[in-house]
C-alpha cells in the first residue's frame, strides 16, 4: 500500500530524512520509535505532504503513484490520514462542521454529491459514540480549549468520518491519562481492517500495549536502524536509546 | 466654491428653517464658528495622517435634499433584521420615515432628534445631555453638531428596557447626483436601564454620499448598553462616525463595529468612564477589498479608578485596501486599578494592501494593568496544513481560517439571529462556501 524508497527530506537546506525505506502493506500495524529529534515527525508530515519539507531523493508511493507532486488535500482524497501531535485550533468553527466540509470536500473530490444531512448525522452519531464523544463536544469550536486528552481523541473521531486506508498517527498516545488512551487506542482498533493500515508514532511501548503492531521500527539520525517485531518495543522499553545510539555509531 | 465655504454659506439657509430662540441656536452657532475656524482635519494633523478628504472635498454634494424620497419595504427588507423583531428608525435621505419606522413612547422614547429638538416635554433631557460629551473642539465634530436637526432619539428612564432591540438605519436614494448627510443621535439609558441597538447606513446607488455622524450616549449607573455598527455599503458611500460615550458607575458599554464596506470610512470612537467599576468593550471587525480605506480611532479615558476596558479590533485586508487602527488609552492620575486591553490583529491577504497600527497609552497611575498588543501577519502554515490534511483545499482552507479568525470577536453579541446575520455577512466577504448552515 505504502512504499517509501530511500526518503531523503529537508528543511531549510537541512537534511532530516536521510534515506528511508519502508513499506506498509495493507491489514498491517507499524511502529515507529525513536528519541527526540530522530525524524518521526517529520517523516509523518512528509507522508502527509507538508510543503515545508523538501522531498531531496527517493519517494513515497501510495498504491504504485508517486506522491510527490501530490497536494495534501489530494493525499488526503486518496486515503491518507495524519493525526497531529499538536491539532490546530479553529475559533468559530465546530467539529460537526468542520468534519462536515471535510467529507464533503473529499466527496467533491470523488465526483460525488454533498453527503444528505440526514446520513451526516448518523455518521457523526455512529463515530462519536465509538469515541466516546458527548454530543455537547461536537458543537464546540474546534480544538478551541480542548484539554489534550480531548485534542487527541478528536484526531481520532476525524480518522473513524474520513476512513482513510492510511493512518498515521503522530505521538496520540501523548498528554493522555490511561482511560483516554484505553478509549482512543479501542477506537483504533475498532477501525482496523484488512484493507487499511495505521502507522503508529510513539515514544513508549505504553500505547503499544492496546494497539499491538505487526512491526516495529527504530527512527535514528534520520535513518531507520533497527525493525524487528513487537518484542522489539519492550527491548527499547527496557533499554532506553542509548545503546541504538552506541551501536549505531560504531 | 470649495465644499467648506458651501456649508458656511448653507449654515444661514439652515438657520432660516430652525427656531432660532431655542436654546440649541447658540450651540449650533458656538459649532458653525468652530468649523469655521478649522476648517476640514488634513493629512498634517496626526491624527489623520492616513485618512484624506481631500478627494471628498472636490465633490459638489448637496447639502440640503430637495424632496421627500419614498421607499417601499420590500426593495430595502434585506437592510433590516427582519428575522426578528425591531423597533426602527428610518430617514431616506436624511428626512424620518414614518412609513418604514416604527417609534415608541410607551414606558421609553424611541423616537426622532426633531421632535426632541423642538418639543417642551424633551427641553429637559436636551438641556442636560445634547452635546455635552461630543466635542466642541473636533471640527467634523462641530459641523454636524451645527446643522444637527435629525437623528434618532432613544430615552430609558430608570429601570426601563424597551421589549426589542431598536434598528436605526440611514438610506440614501441616489435621487441627488451627490449628498452630504449629518444624523444626529441621542441616547441616554438611566440608571439600571438597558438597550440593544444596531445602526447602518446604506446607499442604494452609485451616486456619491459623504454621511458625517455624532452619536452621543450617556449610561447612568448600572445601565447597559450594546451598540452594533454595521458598515457594508456601497463603493461610493463614505462614512465618518464619530461616537461619544460618557460612562457612569458600574455602567457596561459594548459596541461593536464591522466594517465591510463602502469607499471611506472613519470611525472616531470616545469612551469617557466618569465613575468607578465600569466596563468598557470595543471590538471590531474589518474586511475589506478594492480600494476600501477604514480608519479606526478609538480613545478612552480612564478617568477613576477601578474600571475596565477592553478593545479587540480584527482586520482582513484585500486588493489595494487600506486600513489604519490607532488606539489610545489614557489612565489619569487617579485611575488605580485600571485594567486596560487592547488587542489589533491583522492579516494582508494581497501585495497591495497595507494597515497602520498603532497603540498611544498614556498612563499616568502606577497600579494599572494595561496590555496592548498588535499583529499584521499571513495566516499560519501548520493551521493550513493541517485543514489541507483533512481534504479541504487550499483556496476553501484559507477562507476557512480567515472566516476563523474573524469570527473570533463575535462572542460578545447578544443577539443571536444578528450573530448569524453577521457570520454569514463574513463568509460572503470572504468568498467563502463553507459547506454547512450558520
Amino acid at each position: 500500500m505504502l512504499k517509501i524508497k530511500d526518503l531523503h527530506a529537508s528543511v531549510e537546506d537541512k537534511e532530516i530524512l536521510k534515506g528511508i525505506n519502508l513499506e506498509v502493506k495493507a491489514g498491517e500495524v507499524h511502529a515507529i520509535m525513536g528519541p527526540n529529534g530522530s525524524g518521526k515527525s517529520t517523516l509523518a508530515s512528509v507522508i502527509a505532504g507538508k510543503e515545508e519539507f523538501e522531498v531531496t531523493q527517493g519517494s513515497v508511493e501510495l498504491n504504485g503513484e508517486d506522491l510527490d507532486e501530490v497536494s495534501p488535500e489530494e493525499r488526503a482524497h486518496k486515503g491518507v490520514f495524519l493525526s497531529f501531535q499538536y491539532p490546530v485550533e479553529i475559533p468559530g468553527v465546530s467539529v460537526t462542521n468542520f468534519m462536515k466540509t471535510a467529507i464533503n470536500e473529499s466527496r467533491k473530490a470523488k465526483g460525488l454529491e454533498d453527503m444528505p444531512a440526514k446520513d451526516m448525522l448518523k455518521l457523526i452519531r455512529e463515530k462519536s459514540e465509538l469515541l466516546e464523544i458527548d454530543r455537547k463536544f461536537l458543537s464546540r469550536s474546534l480544538n478551541e480549549g480542548f484539554s489534550g486528552g480531548e485534542k487527541k481523541r478528536n484526531e481520532i473521531f476525524q480518522m473513524a468520518m474520513l476512513e482513510p486506508k492510511i493512518a498515521i498517527l503522530d505521538e496520540t498516545d501523548s498528554g493522555l491519562d490511561i482511560d483516554a488512551l484505553r478509549i482512543v487506542a479501542s477506537g483504533v482498533n475498532k477501525l482496523k481492517s484488512k484493507d487499511n493500515a495505521v502507522i503508529l508514532i510513539t515514544h513508549y511501548q505504553r500505547l503499544l500495549e492496546y494497539i499491538v503492531p505487526d512491526f516495529v521500527h527504530v527512527l535514528h539520525n534520520g535513518k531507520i536502524v533497527k525493525s524487528g517485531g513487537k518484542e522489539l518495543a519492550l527491548e527499547l522499553e527496557e533499554k532506553g536509546y542509548d545503546w541504538l545510539k552506541q551501536e549505531t555509531a560504531v | 466654491m470649495d465644499l467648506k465655504d458651501k456649508l458656511i454659506s448653507s449654515f444661514m439657509a439652515f438657520e432660516n428653517n430652525v427656531d432660532v430662540e431655542h436654546p440649541v441656536h447658540d450651540v449650533r452657532m458656538a459649532a458653525i464658528k468652530n468649523f469655521e475656524e478649522k476648517g476640514f482635519p488634513s493629512k498634517k494633523e496626526e491624527a489623520w495622517k492616513y485618512t484624506s478628504l481631500n478627494n471628498l472635498q472636490k465633490i459638489d454634494f448637496s447639502i440640503f435634499p430637495k424632496e421627500d424620497n419614498a421607499l417601499e419595504y420590500k426593495d430595502v427588507k434585506r437592510y433590516f433584521l427582519h428575522e426578528i423583531d425591531s423597533y426602527k428608525i428610518v430617514f431616506v435621505d436624511g428626512i424620518y420615515s414614518s412609513y418604514l419606522s416604527e417609534t415608541t413612547h410607551d414606558g421609553v422614547d424611541i423616537c426622532l432628534m426633531s421632535s426632541a429638538l423642538t418639543k417642551p416635554m424633551y427641553k429637559q433631557v436636551i438641556d442636560v445631555y445634547f452635546n455635552k460629551i461630543a466635542s466642541k473642539d473636533e471640527s467634523l465634530t462641530s459641523l454636524n453638531t451645527a446643522f444637527s436637526r435629525e437623528g434618532a432619539y432613544i430615552y430609558i428612564p430608570k429601570n426601563k428596557m424597551p421589549k426589542k432591540p431598536i434598528e436605526i438605519l440611514h438610506f440614501s436614494t441616489g435621487n441627488e447626483a451627490s449628498l452630504l448627510l449629518q444624523p444626529r443621535n441621542l441616547i441616554v439609558v438611566e440608571e439600571n436601564a438597558e438597550v440593544q441597538i444596531i445602526e447602518r447606513h446604506q446607499s442604494l446607488t452609485s451616486n456619491e454620499v459623504l454621511t458625517n455622524a455624532v452619536t452621543e450616549i450617556f449610561a447612568a449607573k448600572s445601565a447597559i448598553v450594546d451598540f452594533y455598527k454595521i458598515q457594508n455599503d456601497a463603493a461610493t458611500a463614505s462614512l465618518i462616525d464619530n461616537t461619544y460615550i460618557d460612562q457612569k458607575d458600574k455602567s457596561v458599554v459594548r459596541l461593536h463595529t464591522f466594517s465591510f464596506g463602502g469607499k471611506l470610512t472613519r470611525n472616531n470612537l470616545n469612551f469617557y468612564q466618569n465613575g468607578e467599576y465600569i466596563d468598557s468593550t470595543m471590538k471590531g471587525v474589518t474586511i475589506l477589498g478594492e480600494k476600501q480605506h477604514v480608519d479606526h480611532h478609538t480613545l478612552v479615558h480612564h478617568i477613576e479608578p477601578n474600571c475596565e476596558s477592553h478593545q479587540d479590533y480584527k482586520g482582513i485586508y484585500g486588493d489595494s485596501s487600506t486600513g489604519v487602527f490607532n488606539g489610545k488609552i489614557i489612565v489619569d492620575k487617579i485611575a488605580q486599578k485600571t485594567n486596560a486591553f487592547q488587542q489589533n490583529n491583522n492579516i494582508l491577504i494581497s501585495d497591495k494592501a497595507s494597515i497602520n497600527t498603532k497603540p498611544q497609552l498614556e498612563i499616568f497611575a502606577d497600579d494599572v494593568k494595561c496590555s496592548h498588543g498588535c499583529t499584521i501577519g499571513q495566516l499560519d502554515e501548520d493551521a493550513m496544513f493541517y485543514l489541507q490534511s483533512r481534504g479541504i483545499p487550499e483556496k476553501e482552507a484559507r477562507a476557512l481560517l480567515m472566516y476563523a479568525f474573524a469570527n473570533n470577536v463575535l462572542t460578545s453579541v447578544r443577539i443571536p439571529e444578528l450573530k448569524t446575520r453577521i457570520n454569514k455577512l463574513i463568509a460572503k466577504k470572504l468568498g467563502v462556501n463553507l459547506g454547512f448552515d450558520l
